[in-house]
């Protein structure tokens, strides 16, 4: 599996998810910079997690709007796979890749703390090598994570099977306690919390690993 | 021409920081705090001097980048 790992500036989890990549695949991602147009030839592109261009106006908002995500749009529109995480996530909802919004967290508080997860959905290539129903522990980061959709946004995930992972304990006041959802070609993730902190259990778990697991058994 | 924009969140989106001003205006003593709700203002100067085109172009600019409709709504007002 050929990966990428875009950097924004004010990222600081691409080299995170640099590692991980690296000790999931074999072999290292490329490193993309925000102003590349164009990507080389992957199977997977992670946005990572980070406060790219400061946060500022909104989270992910600069970001969205940079000439590399232009390409990983293309990239996602020919079925490649996208894997957002943390502020990742938030800059394929403000790209529209994912609906909804990431908004602050209920608590207004910045949240740092491994959460339990509970896996909804596993027939996709992110999660398939998780079982149904299973708990999981992945750390999660961030001041804005409180995930907004309308009713029948919600609804229309929940019925699609969209909603991969929820909050056991719901931290930041998503609704429904969503913590990772799927586009409608299932071939874009968004979620918050960092698979890619819990691939050595050096680092406090191996949660995470499952999830590069599925992305590697699904694209080699 | 100088425009303003307020970017608010819309009705019915939860406004936790609007909620935390709140009751920090009741605990000052300003008993007669109801909701609030906070926002933004963008001020942007323009190489514009027609307001049909100038409101025209801002409201291009809060739907692509200064608002995500998704959440938040907004206001244009103009200035010559």
């Amino acid at each position: 599996m050929k990966s990428a790992v875009i950097v924004f500036p004010a990222a600081n989890c691409d080299r995170d998810a640099k590692v991980a990549l690296t000790q999931m695949t074999g072999q290292a991602p490329h490193m993309v910079w925000h102003q590349d147009s164009e990507l080389p030839q992957v199977d997977l592109v992670v946005l990572p997690g980070g406060f790219s261009y400061g946060d500022y106006l909104r989270c992910g908002a600069m970001a969205s709007q940079s000439a590399v995500m232009k390409a990983v749009k293309a990239h996602a529109d020919k079925g490649g796979m996208v894997l957002g995480i943390c502020n990742g996530f938030q800059v394929l909802t403000e790209t529209g890749l994912l609906p909804g919004a990431l908004m602050r967290n209920a608590g207004l508080k910045f949240i740092c703390k491994p959460v339990a997860l509970s896996v909804e959905e596993t027939q996709n290539a992110f999660a398939r090598h998780y079982e149904k129903g299973q708990e999981i522990t992945i750390p999660v980061a961030h001041g804005e994570g409180n995930y907004y959709a309308d009713d029948e946004t919600l609804d229309r995930l929940e019925g699609e099977g969209r909603v991969v992972f929820r909050y056991k304990a719901n931290p930041n006041g998503s609704a429904r306690d969503i913590a990772g959802i799927l586009n409608d070609k299932r071939n874009v993730m968004g979620m918050m919390p960092h698979p890619e902190r819990v691939v050595d259990p050096v680092t406090g778990g191996t949660d995470g690993r499952a999830l590069f697991q599925s992305l590697i058994e699904t694209l080699s | 021409m100088k425009a303003r924009v307020f970017v608010t969140l819309k009705t019915g989106v939860l406004d936790p920081q609007g909620k935390a001003i709140g009751h920090a205006l009741n605990g000052l003593g300003f008993a007669s705090v109801g909701e609030v709700r906070q926002g933004k203002v963008i001020d942007l100067e323009l190489n514009e001097t027609d307001e049909a085109k100038a409101k025209a172009e801002v409201k291009a600019m809060c739907d692509k980048l200064l608002a995500n409709t998704v959440i938040e709504k907004y206001e244009i007002e103009l200035k010559a």
